[in-house]
């Protein structure tokens, strides 16, 4: 009896159910629609904020152009399909009064310092076709030099357009995005002059 | 125009019915290819509007034009029949699928002048033939050589026999209330008001209906001959270009008969509160089009088991205690049908 009357309850919830799913869909089929129509309209950028696109570098708040990346090789080690590559910059060669003012130094006992290597990497490229998007990278970096940009209609025709030198894409977003009043002058940025950047 | 019209009456009855029978046929064909073209574009705007996308959108106004396209394509691909297969059953199949389906519609009141052909067992032609169905999705499977579409016909069988019991016993209700088997006679029984229609006297027998038709038209949730998941393509795996056409057609041919004879059956036919007319059957049976998409869409599909175990345990018994407690209250109580009828005629 007591089964009976259980199995009979287990009957009209099931029933019910049915019109619950019904009323579900009902209510989807005169609801606004939630895609857009792509090559007519865009994600607004709300949306497009939450997408999660290749990684790109994050400048300096001095200087947008410069990366905050110590070349620490951190994110390198970190990536699980080793899709990025980092090369340290050299240290600079010492000019001969500068090596003579060393050795000098030296030699009184005193102990003078190389002229260091700059810490921004002298070249970051970044294969996208590998990339598992695992943020591995993004945690793993201790300035906080990688982020994810938000680029949901990244297309390209051949492979090497995915293979991308984050460099130089910096420095093309730098250029295109509103300099800020305390930011420093971006244009000035090239490969001869981050030194003195990277060392403060 | 005068003497045509005195040619025609000249003739003797027999050519005359003979006549009428080839006019109703062409009127069928054309009837049932565009109801076809309809119900795909419906289908799959329903499809999208019950995701919240558009649906079909880039061809025509709104996608309009996306079923001729897909028409087009199938038409032009080349068709192929795998090797070991049975070449003669192969391309029966699908015609098999298809013809019968022609001749089910020629009992289907559309209105009180519309019908192509009234007999006395105007339902009796309609369930009997509709058997065809289930031979040709035998073929298919069997003929193709294919595993899964063996198990799809296998499936497809099992399903289609199991349904037609309940199928049977709720048509049976409403005939032995209406004492008559021909569709036009059960719509003249009923009403224009929705309280005079059978599905005010019959609802469980509409209910078990409609859940009968959705695995006898091998729609979802019973859809599975064809579950693509597990069978790809169940019984039409092997079947390309047309023959696969055929069958698509099929399926949406049967949708519209088997919503046109609930329509008959328990909606009032052709008749409505007001201006009585083809206008209103075509309306109850593209409503019943739509409940069956929106079905199709909402739930997933049954297990093997689960659905063998509704119709045997659940809706043939109800059948038999429906057909049961009509044939009671027909014997002792005529008056309370009397009242209903006397309401509706």
């Amino acid at each position: 009896m007591k089964n009976m009357i259980r199995c009979a309850g287990e009957t009209v919830k099931g029933i019910w159910s049915l019109f619950v799913g019904l009323g579900i869909t009902g209510k989807y089929f005169v609801s606004r629609k939630r895609t857009t129509y792509y090559p007519r309209e865009t994600v607004e950028k709300a949306a497009a904020d939450s997408f999660r696109g290749p990684i790109e570098l994050v400048g300096t708040p001095k200087n947008p152009a410069i990366p905050k990346c110590i070349s620490c090789m951190l994110c390198v080690q970190a990536c699980p399909s080793n899709c990025i590559t980092v090369k340290k910059r050299p240290a600079p060669v010492m000019t001969a009064e500068e090596q003579k003012a060393f050795d000098e130094a030296l030699a009184r006992g005193e102990n003078p310092k190389k002229p260091s290597a700059p810490k921004d990497p002298a070249v970051y490229t970044y294969d996208f076709t590998y990339c598992s998007l695992c943020a591995c990278c993004v945690e793993a970096c201790p300035v906080n030099s990688i982020k994810f940009s938000h680029e949901l209609y990244l297309s390209g025709t051949r492979r090497e357009d995915f293979n991308i030198d984050l460099l130089a894409r910096l420095k093309r977003t730098a250029k295109s995005a509103p300099v800020k009043e305390k930011a420093a002058p971006a244009p000035a940025a090239t490969d001869e002059t981050p030194a003195t950047e990277a060392s403060a | 125009m005068q003497q045509i019209f005195d040619f025609f009456t000249s003739l003797p009855p027999m050519v005359l019915d003979v006549i009428h029978l080839a006019v109703a046929l062409v009127a069928i064909i054309a009837f049932v290819s565009a109801n076809a073209i309809v119900l795909v574009y419906m289908e799959r705007k329903v499809a999208g509007f019950v995701q919240r996308r558009p649906g079909p959108y880039e061809v025509g106004p709104q996608g309009v034009l996306q079923v001729v396209c897909d028409a087009v394509k199938l038409i032009g691909k080349q068709i192929v029949r795998p090797t070991h297969s049975d070449p003669a059953l192969f391309w029966l199949a699908p015609v098999l699928a298809f013809f019968p389906v022609l001749l089910l519609f020629l009992p289907i009141p559309f209105s009180s002048l519309l019908t192509g052909w009234n007999p006395d067992l105007g339902i009796l032609l309609i369930l009997a033939f509709a058997g065809i169905n289930v031979i040709a999705v035998l073929l298919a499977g069997y003929a193709s050589n294919n595993k899964w579409g063996l198990l799809g016909a296998a499936r497809g069988v099992s399903q289609s026999v199991a349904y037609e019991i309940p199928l049977l016993l709720s048509v049976l209700a409403i005939a032995m209330m209406t004492g008559t088997l021909s569709l036009t006679n059960i719509v003249d029984g009923q009403g224009g008001w929705p309280w005079q229609w059978n599905i005010f006297l019959q609802p469980v027998a509409f209910v078990i209906y409609l859940i009968s038709v959705f695995a006898e038209t091998n729609r979802a949730p019973f859809d599975l001959p064809e579950g693509e998941s597990e069978l790809t393509g169940g019984f039409h795996t092997e079947y390309s270009g047309m023959g696969f056409g055929l069958f698509f057609l099929a399926e949406y041919a049967n949708m519209v008969l088997v919503c046109s004879v609930a329509t008959a059956l328990f909606l009032g036919g052709w008749k409505g509160p007001f201006f009585d007319g083809p206008w209103w059957f075509m309306a109850k049976v593209y409503s019943l089009l739509f409940f069956m998409m929106w079905v199709r869409w909402t739930y997933p599909r049954m297990r093997f088991d689960q659905m063998l175990n509704l119709n045997w345990k659940w809706l043939l018994p109800l059948g038999v205690l429906n057909l049961l407690a009509t044939a009671f209250c027909m014997k002792f109580f005529p008056m309370i049908a009397k009242i209903f009828q006397g309401g509706a005629a």
